[in-house]
């Protein structure tokens, strides 16, 4: 499968985990210092040179644990604190976002236009501060030279390997539920209508050659859908319009209600138990990424604030009952990942790893 | 033309794959086995012919071995799933690539030959005696430059026909052999760098299907488009033709499935291509469409984050 989803998947989830932390803020009525800090913290972390080189490194994608333990650590990268409940809400609106992107483009290529989409949007998020602008546009010029060699084919088998990623996974998002993008057993509304894309043809004709290449006959067929021509191609310059609103934000601040999830009933939760023999190539993995994220502005003091992705204490009791497992699971990661630390690699300095990892222990 | 029939369960859900569904129809037991993949297991499900049985069985690949640089691409088992006989794993290269080192495409090619197709681009010839379980790679073709993605045998049962096999990659190139000892290259058709996703070869024409959604009909040896259809919508991933009958079937990202039929008459070169009808899995992208016997009598299909194999009968 692919080698090359990681950033991909990081300024994806990323940026929706932006778009959802920028709602809450203004939810909240968070001071506009606050929110553009928070803002600033998690861009600065997120695009730093040291954490996309990492990412840009050709490896697997490995287990959701590891990638929530990473945007956990991402997200506390500013003054802010979420608890548990609401950064495991969190994830699952994120990777279901995510998850409709990548099932909805209309071809494999689109999977870049969506991720320019969300680092034109952080671009904005941070426009007043140019060094956090620069990291974006310097991360940016790295994904074009990265992915623009890309085959379709290619392309295509980044796609499925996240669609393998996000498999089985039916979190209903209240959003997607009133868009209507969304089923309420949780699928997404897949129509046999709009533009194909670009590269395809409206299907409905039957052509037949002879053996000098000439046409002899055509027909036509019912497609059994209403398909249009498609429409002009997006720009995969670093600026540049789209074309496509894949990837745009789709939260706004009037309706909170929009971050509720629920799980269908007779829906498959994330198990995130499951032995992995892989896991110490993931390990390492986590260490080399959190290894990576700078740490500046870590925060020890009280000056932190929180911000919660529930609206009542009922909602998100019922949410942390259900997710118990999985809350649990995070902290036996995160301490099994600081041992194996220490085994592997006494020599190196401990920098704030382990301090980070404390502090993100003392949280849970 | 075909109606709905009750749907087969399957243990997990059909992972975004192409040509993810294989169908082994074994009459004397008056039974079928499906397959479906799900990440790396196999599902596999043996329905009986009166509806009564289904059992199931899951092949899990063994556990990849991190240690030692070999990547696992092939594992082959009985048909029934219940013993494995055989193992190959390729070297992985020194430096990590885009992708990582696996396995795509698998034919059964005339006389005793099982084809498997690399990322590579490469493709694997074993020899497989008709007797004892001693399993051999025959021969490595590298023709292809890109990773493979379908291939497929002639299924016409004639012996006649020169060409035995067709091999299909990401950048829509087609390759023609003739199986032996020796492969044979007899023709290469280029793609328009747009992906063949599914391929199939009856009566010396090959049948691709596209990223594009487009089908083509090719006259193997030679090369010469003699058909092309605008068929899906979305990037097809499945295509397959019940040989007795000429019944092509195609299956998509776009939740279509569509029956079509095909004449061909190698002798005169005609080939003609109707349409005959459609079938909309709803919100579904499908990723496995197979027909059941040999005459298109009946299909099933596969789709992305579906637990369940879904057939239809002729009325």
């Amino acid at each position: 499968m692919s080698m090359r989803t990681l950033p991909l998947v990081f300024i994806n989830l990323g940026g929706e985990m932006l778009y959802i932390l920028d709602q809450r803020l203004r939810a909240h009525n968070t001071s506009e210092d606050n929110s553009e800090k928070v803002m600033n913290d998690i861009v600065g972390t997120m695009f730093s040179k040291a954490f996309m080189d990492e990412l840009l490194k050709p490896q697997q994608l490995y287990s959701h644990r590891t990638l929530k333990t990473v945007l956990t650590r991402l997200a506390h990268a500013s003054i802010m604190r979420l608890n548990p409940a609401s950064m495991d809400r969190l994830y699952e609106l994120m990777v279901m976002a995510f998850k409709y992107q990548v099932f909805l483009c209309l071809r494999p290529k689109d999977l870049l236009l969506i991720s320019y989409n969300h680092m034109d949007t952080i671009r904005e998020f941070v426009k007043d501060t140019p060094m956090a602008v620069n990291q974006v546009d310097e991360t940016h010029r790295k994904i074009i030279e990265a992915y623009s060699s890309l085959s379709e084919g290619e392309l295509q088998l980044l796609r499925q390997t996240l669609l393998t990623f996000f498999q089985d996974m039916h979190v209903r998002v209240s959003l997607f539920l009133k868009d209507q993008i969304q089923n309420p057993n949780g699928r997404f509304a897949l129509t046999t209508s709009g533009p194909v894309p670009h590269g395809t043809d409206v299907p409905g004709l039957i052509r037949i050659f002879d053996c000098r290449g000439r046409e002899v006959r055509r027909r036509e067929f019912r497609s059994g859908g209403s398909y249009t021509s498609s429409i002009r191609e997006g720009s995969f310059e670093l600026h540049g319009n789209r074309v496509i609103r894949l990837g745009m934000n789709m939260y706004t601040v009037d309706h909170p209600e929009e971050t509720h999830t629920s799980r269908a009933p007779s829906v498959k939760v994330i198990t995130y138990g499951s032995p992995n023999p892989l896991a110490k190539e993931e390990l390492n993995l986590l260490a080399r990424l959190m290894g990576s994220m700078k740490t500046e502005n870590k925060p020890k003091d009280e000056s932190g604030f929180r911000i919660n992705l529930f609206n009542t204490d009922k909602e998100e009791a019922e949410f942390l009952v259900q997710d118990e497992q999985a809350a649990s699971e995070l902290a036996r990661i995160a301490g099994q990942f600081e041992e194996e630390e220490e085994e592997e690699k006494p020599e190196k300095p401990s920098n704030n790893k382990g301090e980070e990892l404390l502090a993100m222990m003392d949280d849970l | 033309m075909y109606h709905k029939e009750k749907s087969i369960q399957i243990k997990n859900s059909a992972s975004a794959l192409y040509n993810n569904l294989s169908v082994l129809r074994i009459a004397p037991r008056r039974l079928t086995h499906f397959t479906v993949v799900h990440a790396n297991m196999v599902n596999m499900v043996s329905a009986s012919w009166d509806g009564l049985n289904y059992t199931h069985r899951q092949l899990q690949s063994k556990e990849p071995n991190v240690a030692t640089s070999t990547s696992l691409i092939m594992q082959m088992y009985e048909s029934d799933g219940s013993i494995m006989v055989y193992w190959h794993a390729l070297d992985t290269p020194e430096t990590p690539t885009a992708q990582a080192v696996f396995a795509r495409g698998i034919a059964a090619v005339y006389e005793n030959y099982i084809c498997v197709g690399v990322s590579s681009g490469a493709i694997l010839v074993f020899d497989v005696p008709s007797k004892g379980s001693n399993i051999t790679l025959s021969e490595v073709l590298e023709e292809h430059k890109e990773s493979i993605t379908d291939m497929a045998s002639e299924c016409s049962g004639s012996q006649e026909c020169i060409a035995n096999l067709v091999t299909a990659d990401d950048g829509g190139n087609l390759c023609v052999w003739k199986s032996g000892e020796e492969f044979q290259l007899l023709n290469k058709i280029p793609g328009f760098d747009m992906s063949c996703s599914s391929v199939k070869l009856w009566k010396g024409t090959a049948v691709a299907g596209y990223g594009t959604g487009q089908i083509r009909l090719y006259e193997a040896v030679t090369g010469i488009l003699h058909a092309e259809i605008n068929a899906h919508a979305r990037w097809i991933y499945s295509v397959d033709i019940a040989p007795f009958s000429g019944l092509l079937l195609s299956a998509a990202e776009d939740s279509l499935v569509r029956v079509w039929h095909m004449t061909i008459t190698p002798e005169t070169n005609s080939v003609e291509v109707v349409h005959l009808h459609n079938e909309c899995v709803t919100d579904t992208q499908i990723c496995g469409a197979r027909f059941c016997d040999g005459d298109g009598y009946a299909f099933a299909v596969t789709g992305y984050d579906l637990s369940e194999i879904i057939r239809y009968i002729q009325s």
